[in-house]
């Protein structure tokens, strides 16, 4: 949905995963935005009805982007920078703790 | 950081942000600059010292005009706390901010609040699909990662920013499908009188006409455009309005919604300040002195946070507030003051010329304001806006005592996106001015930090103090 | 003038159960309330429906209250949000452990049997997540939780249904006594009853004083955090032993973190003032009974304003001085649940002159040597 320019200033490649899955981000971009251009588009379901949200703001306001990073649920995505080996989690709703 | 005191702790580094902190440091003032983003511009100067934007155009002259601001700001001796989050002020002038995960209490003899806008809920139902994005989240990601969109695009709303970001996306060689514009007919004929004003900052008219002009050639353009809805299942696949009571539809891959911007509250409202209805504008905006000093003491607001009025507005207001800040910790005489003030003061004049002209020809329709029943006004808590009648006819009064009935106001975004929405919705219902229904009451923090943190914060005496709440 | 039954000072979740059962009773009674029902420490208190822990003198009211509770609906027509999903109180080291056994032990000899006392094993099954050093504790499996602020609606609607007249934004500014009952001062005109009752919570003092029955009471803001959604990992309100702890996770996942820490009162200007020195206290106390909460994001804090009294237990009862006139204040942060008796207990003084349960404790005259 969304693509980056052909002709940008270089910027190194940062290498995270999403749910396991590697995605390649560039540095000084936003969790929101990597997800985004990497074909993410559902970041989460709610934990009020289960529905899909992704991205909504991107400027920390809507709190829609909400994602587990290296363990640590619900952080705005679109505030967070990518690191080399961050491990994003999409939320997924109510869950139950794991016993 | 130490909790050692500062002269003044400036929060927000979008133009007044940048502007005060360096006016107060070039005073020779300790000055902190304790801004959430990582780096200086706020939003509408982005991402602008280290942007992968190349082509300098596609961005336009305006924004990089905010390289100035960075530069005096970067040159000032301030210093920047950068993805930082200042999420209380207390009475004693403790700023409780947040870095990396910790927070300290930054103690300061004067805060300077330019916590800038955000962008007004547009309530459309299906608003809460993935694929509807808003106008300013469009721009953002250009600025801070180069990224336009690749599929089928629609931007709908009203105001300036819908047709600059058409005009960015063109000269980025982004299509845009469509525009809808939801401009009330009725608006022109109520500017109209505040017209001559507007052609007098002849420079707004020539920067307006160039960016219609620019979306006219290459966009189609439905004018008129009196309900919008985003529809797909668990995605957006398409957008259906309604023109002149036609239904139309047309199938799209993001919608990206815009009505105007709005004085981002939070802080000053969470900090005790009083603020008033601003009919004009149609937000909640702090009551301030003519030298932008709150109604809390030590607080000065300034920039769009104290109501709307652009970025060359914002950055005079900065200067403005800085100053007298200045005089109040001694380093600035009254008359020193006002001296350098005068400056500023003009140039406030010039950029707020025209400014009553846009406001009311961009004022955004009551029916995207109050939405339809089964449009979301809560994103949070999912509360449609039939709830928020139903309870009205309950006989609950206001947004706050509705909270404990449908928790509207209460998910993690603390009422930014659904806070007007819910006044408005009301007050409507009510049949009585939104002034007279009031906002929620916003408390601390005013963005969600873990209990964790504040297990760890201080607990020396000296660390912590408290925080006036309504 | 302004003609009543009896004149109600103070909107909260008292003054409108004493309205509610003056109704039922007959007597119509008006009450001032200088914001909206439930603004105070009524509607943003923590909801706790607890019986467990009481000082002994609040049990049988507890006891009698639970009992209403579990029959809500009969008596306001809405369910108020309570959920009987019991109460644990959670004990950390074997000392704490001894000493609550020997509180069920006292109690159950005083014929109450609702704490019972369990082991760590029992403790587990109850909170899965607690922390594992915790050694056992107390549960109360009747009590429960409910919402605060739709409660207290609920009781100003039912007593309005049923006669009363519940004035918002209307200030009582003072109280008179007058041949053959009371004349009530308000910024909205006068009114004239029989009976006055002084439900003004943490300004109650001012109308104790002008009946003859000075108090100490202090104006407390007791603070309360709230959480972001968690993953669901308790069911019954959490209380500590040894900590002043009170925790509840809702159906929606967020966490209510609260425990009577204190924030400043003002009460001219009807705001109050967090501390987040002691809500770090707070914080650190519920991480250290459920770990998990570390990583659990806070949403807001908050504080109501509330009466306390020095042994901390509320007065509730006859003027010590004067005729017709009776209070119910100083419920000292935990007079949410005892609401539906004690407007049961007002509404038998000012009709029949008799309780129904034992108040003697809660008389104002014990303060008198005190407050001279």
């Amino acid at each position: 949905m969304f693509a980056r320019l052909p002709d940008l200033k270089e910027r190194a490649v940062v290498r995270l995963t999403v749910d396991g899955r590697a995605i390649e981000a560039r540095a000084g971009e936003s969790v929101a935005a990597a997800l985004l251009l990497s074909g993410v588009l559902v970041v989460r379901t709610t934990p009020v009805s289960g529905a899909p949200r992704g991205p909504f703001c991107m400027m920390g306001v809507c709190f829609d982007c909400l994602v587990s990073i290296d363990g640590e649920p619900n952080r705005q995505a679109c505030m967070v920078t990518v690191r080399d080996g961050m491990q994003v989690e999409r939320m997924q709703g109510a869950r139950k703790v794991d016993p | 950081m130490r909790d050692s005191m500062i002269d003044v702790a400036v929060i927000g580094g979008g133009p007044a942000g940048l502007a005060a902190a360096a006016t107060c440091a070039e005073a020779g003032l300790t000055t902190y600059l304790i801004d959430e983003q990582a780096s200086p511009g706020g939003q509408i100067y982005r991402a602008i010292a280290d942007t992968p934007v190349a082509d300098r155009a596609i961005l336009g002259a305006d924004y990089w005009r905010g390289e100035a601001l960075v530069a005096a700001f970067q040159r000032s001796g301030a210093v920047h706390l950068a993805s930082a989050l200042a999420w209380d002020v207390t009475p004693d002038l403790e700023v409780a901010v947040s870095v990396g995960g910790g927070s300290r209490f930054l103690r300061a003899r004067r805060v300077i609040i330019a916590s800038g806008a955000l962008e007004r809920p547009m309530p459309v139902p299906g608003w809460t699909l993935p694929g509807v994005m808003t106008v300013g989240a469009g721009q953002i990601l250009l600025k801070s990662s180069g990224a336009v969109p690749s599929g089928r695009v629609v931007l709908a709303g009203c105001g300036p920013l819908l047709y600059l970001l058409a005009a960015q996306y063109r000269r980025a060689g982004a299509e845009v499908a469509l525009i809808l514009d939801t401009t009330p007919a009725a608006n022109f004929k109520r500017a109209l009188r505040h017209l001559p004003e507007f052609l007098l900052a002849g420079s707004y008219l020539a920067k307006g006409a160039e960016l219609l002009l620019s979306a006219q050639r290459s966009v189609e353009i439905v004018r008129g455009v009196d309900s919008i809805v985003a529809a797909g299942e668990g995605q957006l696949r398409s957008v259906r309005y309604n023109v002149r009571g036609q239904e139309r539809e047309v199938s799209a891959d993001l919608l990206l919604l815009h009505q105007g911007v709005v004085p981002n509250v939070n802080l000053s409202m969470a900090i005790g300040c009083a603020h008033d209805w601003d009919g004009e504008q149609l937000c909640w905006s702090p009551r301030l002195d003519a030298w932008s000093n709150a109604t809390v003491g030590g607080v000065a607001i300034a920039g769009d946070g104290a109501g709307i009025g652009g970025a060359a507005a914002a950055a005079e207001r900065g200067r403005i507030a800085a100053l007298d800040a200045a005089r109040h910790l001694g380093v600035l005489s009254e008359a020193q003051r006002d001296l350098r003030a005068a400056g500023p003061r003009a140039a406030l004049r010039r950029a707020m010329r025209g400014r009553r002209f846009l406001d009311l020809l961009y004022a955004p329709a009551p029916s995207f304001r109050v939405p339809a029943d089964n449009a979301v006004a809560c994103r949070c808590e999912e509360v449609v806006a039939r709830q928020i009648r139903d309870c009205v006819a309950l006989g609950v009064p206001g947004p706050n005592q509705m909270k404990s009935f449908l928790r509207c106001g209460m998910g993690p975004c603390q009422g930014r996106l659904c806070g007007l929405t819910v006044t408005e919705t009301i007050a409507a219902a009510r049949g009585v001015a939104p002034g007279m229904v009031g906002h929620y009451r916003i408390r601390p923090p005013i963005k969600p930090i873990t209990l964790g943190e504040i297990a760890l914060l201080p607990k020396s005496e000296a660390a912590i103090k408290a925080v006036a709440r309504g | 003038m302004t003609v009543a039954d009896a004149v109600i000072i103070g909107g909260g979740i008292q003054g409108c159960s004493a309205a509610l059962h003056l109704a039922r009773l007959g007597a119509k009674a008006v009450v001032l309330e200088m914001a909206h029902a439930g603004r105070h420490a009524s509607g943003v208190n923590a909801g706790g429906v607890r019986t467990l822990g009481r000082h002994m003198a609040e049990v049988p009211l507890a006891v009698a209250a639970l009992e209403a509770w579990h029959r809500i609906g009969d008596l306001v027509d809405d369910d108020c949000g309570f959920e009987s999903v019991g109460q644990v109180m959670v004990a950390e080291t074997d000392a704490e452990l001894t000493r609550m056994r020997s509180r069920a032990e006292d109690l159950s000899h005083a014929g109450f049997l609702h704490e019972e006392p369990i082991d760590s094993a029992d403790l587990r099954r109850l909170v899965p997540a607690v922390a594992d050093h915790c050694v056992g504790g107390l549960v109360a499996r009747r009590d429960g939780a409910a919402n605060p602020f739709r409660a207290t609606l609920a009781f100003k609607r039912k007593a309005e249904s049923l006669g009363a007249r519940v004035r918002e934004g209307v200030r009582a500014l003072g109280i008179e006594r007058v041949p053959g009952g009371w004349e009530v001062d308000t910024d909205d005109g006068r009114i004239a009853a029989p009976a006055v009752i002084n439900a003004a919570g943490a300004w109650a003092d001012r109308f104790a004083a002008q009946m003859g029955d000075p108090v100490p009471l202090q104006a407390i803001a007791p603070m309360l955090m709230v959480t972001a959604p968690m993953p669901r990992f308790v069911e019954p309100v959490v209380i500590g032993g040894g900590r002043t702890l009170s925790f509840k996770q809702f159906r929606n996942g967020t966490v209510l973190v609260g425990g009577g820490h204190r924030g400043r009162a003002d009460r001219a200007s009807q705001r109050t003032v967090l501390d987040w020195r002691e809500l770090s206290v707070n914080a650190e106390s519920a991480c250290a009974l459920f770990p998990i909460m570390r990583t659990a994001r806070v949403v807001r804090a908050w504080a109501g304003i509330e009466g306390r009294m020095p042994d901390d237990i509320p007065v509730i009862g006859p003027s010590g001085r004067q005729d017709g006139a009776f209070h119910a204040f100083g419920f000292s942060a935990h007079g949410f649940q005892l609401a539906p008796i004690v407007g049961a207990v007002i509404a038998d003084l000012v009709t029949s002159g008799r309780s129904r349960l034992p108040i003697e404790p809660f008389r104002i005259g014990r303060f008198r040597a005190a407050a001279g």
